[in-house]
């Protein structure tokens, strides 16, 4: 098992009082690690920390053997690393064509941006219908690919995204988990996935780390975590 | 009807410089949220730059050139050094410091220059071409038209056609989202007010030689007029401030042809209100409220 992401002993969090309390996390290669816990485990603080929109007052990230302090957000994607905010963060004055190309503008290589943005159309077919369409006026699950698309027109390695279920009805859940699965197997791509809907994200996942008040209590294999009667009444609540 | 086609045209050649005052306006309104207050004395100080290069050299179009790289240079610099350090929890930060450039730049050009009126030339004739015995537009004003043109033209191709302007208006709209996505948000801010204040430095260029002269406070007036263009059109809407200049121009030469100069800027805040009371977004704003 090669080790993509390792994140050591991360105390970090806004003001004076610190969200996450020592977190360890590690992510292994071509994998699809689910973050789990209650609102205000400090599961999205996790992912600003990883991909460097907060600073750490303790611990350390690595990526891929590179140790990112010091490294600023906008080299985190040059990197390989790719962070799908909460609220999907589509830009949602621009047009689907123009969101999907901003994922790729930071890449020397403009021949391959192109045939990765050509490859995100033909995935994510509602977008190519609509790639003149204002990002506001995309349902909640177009935003959500065309989220997930303008990471992937970056090639990342590793995909952090945040509640990526948050508003979208079952059907449309179980497609974007679906596709996760399939970039996984396909690509090899290596997900990070806060989720709060537990049930999808162990479907698709193969590991869990459960966070509670800001700490990891618990880190197996999904198998193990949706087996676990105990953990899932303590924290998951199913 | 001669009087109305002459003042038709005077408005809109003064409309155009507003139009071209307000876009920067809106530039920087876009990118910040920031009304930038000192625009006009930024303006006149690269004004000054530039005639005292033409004066120099004996070549106008020289010291035309020094004044809007000027603009580029000292609009990077009231970003990076000044106004990129203003706490943003309130509005009124912005403004009370671009207030205070405005009294620094201004007292700075009165202690070099001194503070009276300084002839300020044109490199073309300002005297009208007469049709049919109607004075139309001179020379000059059609070295205005095509500038302001040229200037709206080439905005509308960086901002929808090129990979800085997507860079740019994703960094206005979403910072965060635009810096994980590799781009230089910061970078993106002080290229905007460089090229505000390039833009800013051209109208200035345009429109000191048809009023009184180069003076520290030369473009107080054209900056409540050009200000009044940008809110009227909707702040946050490019088309919209030059549909605003335009509209500010024309109502100024009507109303100081038929109704006395006097009258103008009563004309101009009559119309802030009556804009701002039937359409308090402005005349171009988009419906569309951004979801945060």
């Amino acid at each position: 098992m090669t080790v993509l992401l390792q994140a050591e002993g991360i105390t970090a969090g806004y003001g004076d009082a610190p969200v996450l309390q020592g977190v360890d996390l590690t992510v292994p290669a071509g994998s699809i690690t689910a973050v789990l816990g209650a609102n205000g485990a400090g599961k999205t603080t996790l992912l600003r920390t990883l991909s460097g929109l907060l600073r750490p007052a303790r611990g350390r990230v690595v990526l891929d053997g590179l140790d990112l302090r010091g490294v600023r957000v906008e080299e985190m994607v040059r990197r390989g690393l790719a962070h799908v905010p909460e609220g999907r963060g589509v830009v949602t004055e621009l047009t689907v064509d123009e969101n999907l190309r901003l994922g790729g503008l930071w890449r020397k290589d403009r021949a391959d941006a192109k045939r990765a943005l050509d490859e995100v159309y033909e995935l994510f077919e509602p977008l190519a219908r609509r790639r003149r369409f204002p990002g506001h006026q995309l349902s909640g699950g177009e935003r959500q690919l065309l989220a997930i698309g303008r990471a992937l027109v970056g090639r990342p390695r590793l995909l952090l995204l945040d509640e990526p279920s948050l508003g979208l009805a079952p059907r449309v859940t179980g497609q974007i988990m679906g596709l996760l699965r399939t970039l996984r197997d396909q690509t090899g791509l290596t997900v990070l996935l806060v989720e709060q809907n537990v049930r999808s994200a162990l479907s698709i996942a193969d590991s869990g780390v459960v966070m509670a008040l800001g700490r990891v209590v618990a880190n197996a294999n999904a198998a193990t975590l949706r087996d676990d009667e105990d953990m899932r009444h303590a924290y998951l609540g199913f | 009807m001669d009087r109305f086609v002459f003042l038709t045209f005077d408005g809109l050649s003064r409309g155009a410089v507003y139009a071209a005052f307000a876009l920067a306006l809106v530039l920087i309104w876009r990118a910040t949220r920031i009304v930038n207050f000192a625009q006009g004395a930024m303006a006149v100080a690269t004004a000054y730059v530039g005639y005292s290069v033409s004066t120099a050299t004996g070549s106008y179009w020289l010291g035309f050139l020094v004044a809007v790289l000027g603009g580029l240079a000292l609009g990077a610099v009231a970003e990076r050094v000044v106004m990129r350090f203003v706490d943003h929890s309130s509005p009124l930060n912005g403004v009370v410091v671009a207030l205070g450039l405005v009294l620094v730049i201004q007292g700075v050009l009165g202690m070099i220059y001194g503070n009276e009126f300084r002839p300020a030339g044109t490199p073309f004739s300002r005297d009208a071409f007469t049709v049919g015995g109607i004075s139309l537009l001179s020379r000059f004003d059609l070295f205005v038209f095509a500038a302001v043109l040229a200037v709206v033209v080439l905005l509308a191709i960086l901002f929808t056609r090129t990979a800085v302007g997507l860079r740019m208006r994703a960094s206005a709209f979403a910072p965060d989202v635009s810096r994980l996505l590799g781009v230089n948000v910061g970078g993106m801010l002080t290229l905007g007010w460089a090229l505000a204040a390039a833009v800013g430095s051209l109208a200035a260029m345009l429109v000191i030689p048809t009023e009184l002269g180069l003076h520290p406070n030369a473009m107080d007036i054209v900056f409540v007029s050009s200000f009044t263009a940008a809110v009227v059109g909707g702040l946050d809407s490019a088309v919209g401030a030059v549909a605003g200049g335009l509209i500010v121009g024309l109502l100024l030469s009507y109303v100081s042809g038929y109704l006395g100069a006097t009258v103008a800027p009563i004309a101009v805040l009559l119309l802030l209100v009556v804009v701002l009371l039937g359409r308090p977004g402005g005349l171009f704003s988009s419906s569309a409220a951004r979801a945060v």
